[in-house]
């Protein structure tokens, strides 16, 4: 499904791919019992980000411009930053073993004291909100400040001659260039 | 969209649960998987199909561009006042317990108003970066309008 998305011209198409890829992680997740991660992922990576990618597709061409050749730089760094993190995962402590970090850091604080501290059940709820709150604070000032960037580039009303503007094609059929290639 | 008699039924029963969930999801976040973040996304994933069925302008009546900067900025300044609130009342930044005499109830105050407040932005901004960028289309379409005329 990932190499569909990378090979698939059409971005429309990817779009629908990516949406699809986004919902079986989620329903991964959801497997997994991690319920909060599903909803996130769910709710960010199959709706959000897709509706986003529709939107920002209205003022763009449909098909991705085709660029010829390969490009061996980036097949070299993608190799290599790959073999290293392969490397490095061999060091990683076994999946799920009962000594891993994960389990005897502060998590076991947090699955002893979330009930008797908080009276919740959620510990994912309470450690965001409340053992982690500066965390969360500062993710919801990055989510405004996203808003703040989007704001100052798009707000401004674009002008007449302004490079880059041009009229929607219709949608739903491949365009034909003169020198006969699809774009 | 607005006359496809299928869609306009199904989003008329879709849009009001999705909101509800979406509401569900922030106030019993507590209890179930969920937050102030998910809920966020989930009540403006309605308000964006609401706007896709009726348009952007309808969608902009119900829930204008003002209350969308307003309520983004508002969020996190809840967090954040939240945090000094704490510290106000002899505790220390986004500490919780001042808030009230029983501990429990006062982290349970404390994670509800700043899920709140996650909530409020993360709606808010979803919402106002889908219309930012999809009134894009039609403000290009003004200008190139424009231009013909003009030429």
């Amino acid at each position: 499904m990932a190499i569909a998305v990378v090979r698939v011209r059409d971005l429309f198409a990817a779009a629908m791919l990516f949406a699809i890829y986004s919902l079986l992680s989620a329903g991964l997740f959801a497997v997994l019992d991690a319920g909060d991660v599903s909803l996130t992922e769910a709710a960010v990576g199959a709706g959000l980000s897709t509706i986003l990618v529709l939107a920002v597709l209205t003022v763009t061409r449909r098909h991705e411009h085709p660029t010829g050749g390969h490009n061996w730089l980036a097949l070299a760094v993608v190799l290599v930053t790959g073999a290293m993190l392969a490397y490095a995962a061999t060091d990683l402590p076994p999946f799920g073993a009962i000594d891993n970090p994960a389990q005897t850091h502060v998590g076991a604080y947090y699955v002893a004291n979330t009930g008797p501290e908080m009276g919740i059940p959620n510990m994912v709820a309470a450690v965001l909100a409340s053992y982690r709150s500066v965390d969360t604070m500062g993710e919801a000032f990055v989510i405004f400040s996203a808003a703040l960037v989007v704001y100052a580039l798009l707000s401004p009303k674009p002008r007449q001659g302004q490079p880059g503007i041009r009229r929607r094609r219709p949608i739903g059929r491949t365009h034909v260039r003169e020198d006969g290639n699809r774009s | 969209m607005r006359n496809n008699g299928i869609l306009r039924i199904l989003a008329r029963f879709l849009i009001p649960l999705i909101l509800l969930v979406g509401l569900y999801i922030q106030f019993h976040g507590e209890y179930s998987p969920g937050g102030g973040f998910q809920a966020g996304l989930v009540f403006s994933a309605g308000w964006i199909l609401f706007v896709l069925i009726y348009g952007l302008e309808r969608g902009l009546r119900a829930i204008p561009l003002r209350v969308m900067y307003f309520l983004s900025a508002g969020g996190v300044l809840l967090y954040a006042l939240t945090g000094v609130a704490g510290v106000l009342l002899g505790g220390r930044f986004l500490d919780f317990s001042p808030f009230l005499s029983n501990p429990q109830s006062a982290q349970q105050a404390g994670i509800i108003i700043v899920e709140f407040g996650v909530g409020l932005t993360v709606a808010s901004v979803s919402m106002l970066l889908f219309t930012l960028f999809a009134r894009r289309r039609e403000q290009w379409d003004a200008v190139l309008d424009e231009q013909d005329d003009s030429a």
